[in-house]
C-alpha cells in the first residue's frame, strides 16, 4: 500500500473562485478522501434582519453573492411578499423573471469561462467572458448596474423597462446567440474539449439522489428537477419548458447542461417580451410582517434551488431570515466525485459543482 | 468530434478592435441609468431629510439649521433609495464615480446664501 500524504488545497489557491480549503488525503496521485471545510468568508448577514427593516434588506440579500445578485433578491422578495400576502403586478413578474434569466446567462457564461481556463483553454476562456459583457451592459442599460442591481425591492421593480428596451435586449441576445453557438460547438464537439472533460468525476444518477445534488449539477446526473417546472411568477406562462438533462453524469455533462441552459434562457426571454403585459411594476406596502408569521419559498438559481425562510414578529424588522444555497446541498456530491481521481483533476471536479461560498457562509 | 473549433472565431479576432477600451486614453460610456455619484441641486434642497431617514448605510446627514446637506461618499452605496424618495426631485445619479482619495471624508453642500459665510467643509464632523 502507497503511502498516504495530506495535500491541503485552498482556501487561496489559482484555481478556486471562493474560498473553499479541502484536505486531500492521496495515496500517490490518487485522491482516498477530501475533507471540506469552509467558514472563511461569514459575513453575518442573515443577522442583518434585526439592524436593516425589511424594506431595506433586499439591499443586504443583493450583497449575499456577487453573481446571483439579483436573484437573491428576488427570492428575499417573493418570501417576504408570501410572508405579508402581497399580490406583485403581471409586469413586474415578468420583468423579474427577465433580469433573472439575463443574470442566470451571465453566470453560466462566466462558469463555462472558469473552466475553460481551469483545463488551460486560455482562448475560449476570454470569448466566454467576451459574451458576457454583453449581457453586462444590458444591466447597465435597464438598471444602472451591472452586477448589484438593485431592481427588485418587496412588491415589485424598482425600475421599468420600456418595450423599445426590451426589443433591443433581444436584438441583443439574437446577435449574442450566433456568436454563442460557436462556443458551444467548442464546449461539446472538440477533442481537446472533450479529452479533458469525458469521464472525470462520475455521480451516477443514484449517488446524485442521496446526496440531494440539486441544479445543474445534479441534472447533469439525470435528476429532472427545476424549480421553474412549478411555474412561480411569470415561469407559469412560459407555453413550454423543459429542463435540461443529460444522463453522463460527467464534467462533460455538466458544462453541456449549463451550456444548452444559456440558449433555454435567451428563448425564455424572447417568449416573455413578446407576452409580457402592461400596466403597473409595484404595489404600494403599508403594513409591517404579521407576529410570528412565517412563509417560506424556492427559487431555481443559477446553481440551483435556493430555499428562503422569513419569519415577522409584529414590527418593521423580520425576526428571522434564513436561505439555503444550493452549493450546500452540493459539497456533498462533490466530496464524492473526488474520492478516487486524481489529483490533477481536482480543481475540475470542484468547478464543475460551481461553487458558489460566499452564498452558502453569507 | 474535430479539432479547432474556435480557430474561426480566434482568427476573426485578431483582426478586429480589442473588445475592450483602451482606458483612460478613450473613456468610459456610460448609459442614462448608470450609477457614479449621487448629485445634489442644493439650491432647491428643502432639508426635509426623508434621505437622511431612507439611507441604508446612514452616510447621508440633513442639518436644516444650517441648511447643510452631506454626504459619505464611502459609504454610499448607490441604491438610489434617496433619489426616488426626494420630495422636490434635487437629488440625482450622476454617471461619472467620484476620485479616489487617501482618506475618508464627507463632502458638505450648503446652501447658496450660506456658502460666503461657511466654506466648504470637507472633514467629518466630530
Amino acid at each position: 500500500m502507497a503511502e498516504r500524504t495530506i495535500i491541503p488545497f485552498g482556501p487561496q489557491h489559482p484555481v478556486l473562485p471562493e474560498p473553499l480549503h479541502l484536505d486531500l488525503v492521496l495515496e500517490d496521485e490518487r485522491v482516498v478522501e477530501a475533507i471540506p471545510q469552509i467558514g472563511f468568508i461569514h459575513r453575518g448577514l442573515e443577522k442583518l434582519v434585526a439592524k436593516k427593516d425589511f424594506q431595506q434588506f433586499v439591499l443586504v440579500a443583493e450583497r449575499i453573492c456577487g453573481i446571483c445578485a439579483f436573484g437573491h433578491s428576488l427570492g428575499y422578495s417573493e418570501t417576504v411578499e408570501a410572508l405579508m400576502g402581497i399580490e406583485v403586478p403581471r409586469r413586474a413578474e415578468y420583468l423579474r423573471v427577465i433580469w433573472h434569466e439575463l443574470s442566470r446567462i451571465h453566470s453560466h457564461l462566466l462558469w463555462l469561462g472558469l473552466l475553460a481556463d481551469a483545463f488551460g483553454y486560455e482562448n475560449l476562456f476570454m470569448q466566454c467572458w467576451r459574451l458576457r459583457e454583453y449581457v453586462l451592459d444590458i444591466f447597465e442599460a435597464t438598471t444602472g448596474g451591472r452586477v448589484i442591481l438593485t431592481a427588485c425591492k418587496v412588491g415589485g421593480v424598482e425600475q421599468d423597462i420600456e418595450d423599445g428596451e426590451l426589443a433591443g435586449i433581444v436584438r441583443v441576445l439574437d446577435g449574442m446567440r450566433a456568436e454563442y453557438g460557436e462556443l458551444l460547438r467548442t464546449f461539446l464537439k472538440d477533442r481537446s474539449v472533450k479529452s479533458r472533460l469525458v469521464g472525470v468525476g462520475h455521480l451516477t444518477k443514484e449517488q446524485a439522489h442521496e446526496f440531494a445534488c440539486v441544479g445543474p449539477f445534479g441534472r447533469a446526473s439525470g435528476i429532472e428537477e427545476d424549480i421553474r417546472l412549478f411555474g412561480f411568477g411569470a415561469y407559469g406562462d412560459l407555453s413550454n419548458f423543459e429542463p435540461v438533462v443529460s444522463q453522463d453524469g460527467d464534467g462533460y455533462a455538466r458544462s453541456e447542461v449549463r451550456a444548452r441552459e444559456i440558449l433555454q434562457s435567451i428563448d425564455i426571454i424572447k417568449e416573455l417580451v413578446e407576452k409580457i403585459p402592461a400596466g403597473p411594476i409595484d404595489q404600494k406596502i403599508k403594513d409591517v410582517p404579521a407576529e410570528g408569521a412565517y412563509a417560506v419559498s424556492r427559487l431555481e438559481q443559477p446553481r440551483g434551488e435556493c430555499f428562503y425562510f422569513a419569519k415577522g414578529n409584529g414590527t418593521k424588522f423580520l425576526e428571522r431570515f434564513r436561505i439555503r444555497t444550493p452549493t450546500s446541498q452540493n459539497i456533498a456530491g462533490m466530496v464524492h466525485t473526488l474520492q478516487g481521481c486524481d489529483l490533477a483533476d481536482v480543481p475540475l471536479n470542484v468547478l464543475t459543482i460551481d461553487p458558489c461560498i460566499s452564498c452558502t457562509e453569507r | 468530434m474535430g479539432s479547432f473549433h474556435l480557430a474561426k472565431m480566434s482568427l476573426r479576432n485578431a483582426f478586429k478592435k480589442p473588445a475592450t477600451k483602451m482606458y483612460p486614453v478613450v473613456a468610459p460610456t456610460f448609459t442614462s441609468r448608470s450609477k457614479g455619484h449621487v448629485a445634489n441641486d442644493i439650491e432647491n434642497c428643502i432639508f426635509c431629510g426623508l434621505c437622511q431617514r431612507r439611507c441604508p448605510t446612514h452616510a447621508i446627514s440633513v442639518n436644516k439649521d444650517e441648511t447643510s446637506w452631506a454626504i459619505d461618499r464611502f459609504s454610499c452605496i448607490q441604491c438610489l433609495s434617496c433619489v426616488r424618495i426626494c420630495p422636490k426631485k434635487c437629488l440625482s445619479m450622476a454617471p461619472q464615480y467620484t476620485l479616489p482619495a487617501t482618506e475618508k471624508s464627507t463632502e458638505t453642500f450648503y446652501k447658496p446664501e450660506q456658502a460666503a459665510m461657511s466654506p466648504v467643509n470637507t472633514e467629518r464632523p466630530e
